[in-house]
């Protein structure tokens, strides 16, 4: 259980972050998003016990993170933007020294670091210098370095950041492998990621919670609106006026060839009205389909409104 | 002191695996080499016109004639090598972003420092130990007294754990190498040379400077002596610097 009330932080007299209040449950697997310099890192530094918070607290399992910071990061593994990795380093080597400096001892050092090295495929890479691996298995060495002592919480700081597709894949894989058996809070400006990882989405926005909730639940309390692509086969001029005329219709823009995009109110329902129309005037639909709103819209949205408000 | 030998194992990997303790070991024993040979040179010129002036009396000693100036050689080598030692300990970690792996680690703080202090301290140990070679030279050539060589390391060594304090704190100061080894050197010639300003000073502020001074402290373990007051000069010194090491690096965690 990861409790946070009013964290704030500041860097000189920048603030990073502002009253963040939020909650995570065991097992959770939580994403923050936001964009660059919103305070996401700053967050995660201070929860893996990094960084003292300005004010605030930030508890983990009942132990405050800047009161018992030793005894907690035993049980915390962190991945933070730049895997901490020595260049000169064989991988083995390098998980031994990390699994020692996190507190283990005598022959678990050994079952750990082979435990890790099965867990992030690294069998092949495991007598390598890390200098020389690809950026691919230098984030997975730097993953398996988090986890090498066994944590319960796993905190990992943009780990696709700088990858190619395929590596951005096996990580994500990974990480997804591991959300059975560990709490992760995982930061991320990639949509993708979070939708495909995270049950639960965090945005903050210029050091403050834009907003908190499942997936379905942010897309939902976003939409005001409801939107429709409509394909026709005769496009002519006044369908988009025809269409503009409607009560439910909030905008019409014209999309790529004869089709149209329809922002209409919420549960309108306007299908068979379009169906009506394209029968009395001689459209020809094409198509009719609702337009679902991405995460990307969700998280434009977000971050765009706030600042109007604030302008 | 688990955790700090951990990190001390590491770093002493790191530079065993690389170059830089060959090289700079390398220079070191090629420079010390030099200057002992041209010192035992002198020294066998003088013993032959000893020979020849036997009525003069003269007392030649290899302690005080070879010995002696070899090693208080050897600490101005040092001065001018170990900030190139130090200065990676906490510049190349913050640099490298590797710092944040000990930083999240169940490690006290006051633990990374000793780990990086003992690695480096370990390393410039043994790379003045090296040198013995020219001792061993010198007990098949004659018989010097052996209690003066001893003391004499040890003082040499105490003296190269100042620098080596000083140097770690400077490289806890920054990210940039460069500028923690010129701080580190900048720092010592300044703590070799402050009692310089002793007769400018005046009686009793004189007399600090003189105290303070790192070198006027290694005069007494060259003679053979070991004095509480050198040894406490000394350890202390280490203590302060990897204190205020410590107080950084703690500091920075809240800006």
């Amino acid at each position: 259980m990861i409790e946070v009330e009013n964290l704030t932080k500041f860097y000189g007299p920048r603030r990073a972050i502002n009253n963040l209040t939020f909650q995570i449950a065991p097992g959770e697997v939580v994403g923050f998003l936001g964009p660059n310099g919103a305070g996401k890192s700053t967050t995660m530094n201070i929860l893996s016990c990094i960084l003292p918070a300005s004010s605030g607290t930030a508890r983990i399992q009942g132990y405050d993170t800047f009161e018992h910071s030793i005894e907690l990061r035993k049980i915390i593994g962190y991945l933070p933007e730049t895997p901490p990795l020595y260049p000169d380093m064989s991988v083995r080597d390098y998980l031994l020294f990390a699994a020692q400096v996190r507190g283990l001892t005598g022959k678990k050092i050994g079952s750990a670091v082979e435990t890790v090295i099965e867990k992030c495929s690294l069998k092949d890479v495991s007598h390598r210098i890390i200098g020389r691996l690809s950026k691919g298995y230098q984030q997975r060495v730097g993953l398996a370095q988090a986890m090498v002592h066994d944590p319960d919480i796993l905190i990992l700081d943009e780990p696709t950041i700088g990858l190619d597709p395929i590596q951005i894949i096996e990580i994500r894989k990974l990480i997804q492998e591991l959300a059975s058996s560990h709490t992760i809070i995982l930061s991320s400006h990639i949509l993708p990621e979070i939708t495909q990882i995270c049950q639960r989405v965090i945005i903050i926005n210029e050091g403050e919670i834009a907003a908190v909730d499942s997936l379905e639940g942010l897309t939902a309390s976003l939409r005001k609106s409801e939107r429709l692509s409509l394909t026709v086969r005769n496009n002519n001029n006044e369908i988009e006026a025809k269409i503009n005329s409607l009560e439910q219709v909030i905008s019409v823009l014209p999309g790529e060839k004869n089709q149209f995009l329809i922002e209409c109110k919420l549960n309108s329902n306007l299908q068979d009205e379009f169906a009506r129309m394209s029968l009395d005037n001689q459209w020809g639909i094409v198509e009719i389909k609702p337009l679902s709103m991405t995460l990307e819209d969700v998280f434009l949205k977000l971050t765009i409104e706030e600042k109007d408000v604030k302008a | 002191m688990r955790n700090a030998w951990v990190i001390a194992k590491r770093d002493l990997g790191s530079f065993f695996n690389s170059p830089i303790f060959y090289v700079v070991t390398t220079v070191f024993l090629i420079i010390y080499s030099f200057i002992f040979f041209n010192i035992l040179n002198f020294f066998s010129f003088q013993s032959l016109q000893a020979g020849q002036l036997k009525a003069m009396g003269m007392n030649l000693s290899l302690n005080e004639m070879v010995i002696e100036p070899s090693l208080q050689n050897m600490s101005v080598i040092l001065l001018m090598i170990i900030p190139v030692i130090t200065m990676r300990s906490f510049a190349d970690e913050k640099k490298m972003k590797t710092f944040r792996l000990l930083l999240s680690s169940p490690v006290p703080l006051r633990e990374i420092v000793l780990g990086k202090f003992l690695a480096c301290m370990i390393v410039v140990t043994v790379m003045i130990l090296t040198s013995s070679y020219s001792m061993g030279f010198l007990f098949l050539l004659g018989n010097p007294e052996i209690g003066p060589i001893v003391t004499g390391y040890l003082g040499v060594i105490l003296m190269a754990g100042c620098y080596v304090s000083v140097g770690v704190f400077a490289s806890s100061l920054t990210d940039n190498q460069i500028v923690a080894a010129v701080l580190t050197f900048g720092f010592s010639l300044f703590m070799w040379v402050i009692g310089w300003g002793a007769q400018a000073a005046g009686a009793t502020t004189g007399q600090v400077l003189q105290f303070l001074s790192i070198v006027d402290h290694m005069d007494r373990f060259l003679k053979g002596m070991v004095d509480t007051s050198d040894l406490v000069y000394y350890l202390s010194f280490i203590l302060l610097s990897l204190v205020l090491c410590h107080r950084v690096l703690d500091s920075n965690r809240w800006r």
